[in-house]
């Protein structure tokens, strides 16, 4: 007896809509917390580039597929952020001096 | 008794990979773009933070100056574009070139490559319409990128109250303000101007199908990204 082929997947797309929602509820957030919230100013800062930076991988993730990606081609774009950190600590250092 | 199994690997590659590196050449192409426009940005941002940090008179306050909930909106709007651009890539993914299809059983009618590609096309330039109206509701108020304009509504605001306006900081507020969204903004039109021209050669004679549909991952790729720095720019210009 032969059965009908029954569909399974190897690599499941993410549910794009619920990175969707989780964009807009971190945007609202983000908006609270500068101008609603009354948090210290350093705290503010904190949170607002956490939320950034949460909001930016979910992009690169998800959108970008990075996390499905093989590793070299992670590393293309995972390479410039520590030259760019270094980048703009020489910039300070300079300023600072 | 036999049970075949079809694998399906929804991520798969829209055509085959080089040999050797393991992704084909125009997406590595846009990647290896991608990683310069990371240290382009890097440098502009870097620049505002090393230039705001380092002044010794206070910029402006958060909202002061800049409408915020018109550009949480356009945030917002941009996100959107993104959605919609993946949900193309989704789309051909699966052989949906169509626009919209009733599926029995379903309210909603499935939207195809068509209809996602064109709803990513109205949202960002609709993003460019938004910033375009901000651009001129900024000027006519007198912030331009040499800083309050004399005699302007912010001039006399800064007059009135120098700390929140940041006075003493108004000419580097407004020259990096303008340069860091005027080259986002000039990346969002590049995009759509992209877009249009993909959506007119090959979205509508449905030249993309499930076995070949690299130039809509390529140009979501570098969607993806505008919005990505749009997302880091929102935060640090507007909302710190």
């Amino acid at each position: 007896m032969t059965t009908s082929p029954q569909p399974t997947t190897a690599h499941v797309r993410p549910n794009y809509m619920l990175i969707w929602l989780y964009l807009f509820i971190m945007t609202v957030a983000e908006v609270t917390l500068a101008f609603e919230l009354p948090v210290s100013r350093n705290l503010k800062l904190i949170l607002l580039l956490v939320l950034a930076i949460w909001k930016a991988m979910l992009v690169a993730l998800y959108f970008m597929h990075l996390k499905f990606e093989r590793w070299r081609l992670r590393l293309i774009f995972i390479v410039p952020l520590p030259l760019a950190v270094i980048l703009v600590t020489a910039v300070i250092m300079e300023k600072l001096r | 008794m036999t049970h075949a199994t079809q694998i399906v690997d929804q991520m798969r590659p829209p055509v085959p990979a080089e040999p050797g590196a393991g992704v084909y050449s125009k997406k590595l192409g846009m990647w290896v773009f991608l990683a310069s426009d990371v240290m382009f940005f890097t440098a502009l941002i870097g620049s505002y933070i090393v230039l705001r940090f380092g002044m010794p008179s206070p910029w402006a306050q958060p909202g002061a100056v800049l409408n915020v909930p018109l550009t949480g909106l356009n945030t917002f709007l941009l996100i959107c574009s993104s959605v919609s651009m993946v949900k193309a890539y989704a789309a051909i993914a699966d052989g949906k070139k169509y626009f919209l299809r009733k599926v029995p059983g379903k309210r909603l009618q499935d939207g195809g490559l068509k209809f996602w590609m064109l709803i990513t096309i109205i949202c960002g330039a609709g993003f460019v319409g938004v910033q375009l109206i901000e651009y001129i509701k900024l000027v006519g108020e007198g912030f331009t990128p040499t800083g309050y304009r004399e005699g302007s509504l912010l001039a006399e605001h800064a007059l009135a109250d120098p700390i929140k306006y940041g006075a003493g900081a108004a000419g580097m507020y407004g020259s990096t303000f303008f340069t860091m969204t005027g080259f986002h903004g000039f990346h969002v039109t590049c995009g759509v101007i992209s877009m249009l021209y993909l959506y007119f050669t090959k979205v509508l004679p449905e030249k993309y199908s499930a076995q070949n549909y690299a130039g809509i991952e390529v140009i979501g790729l570098y969607w993806h990204f505008v919005d990505l720095v749009w997302i880091i720019l929102f935060t640090i210009v507007y909302l710190i």
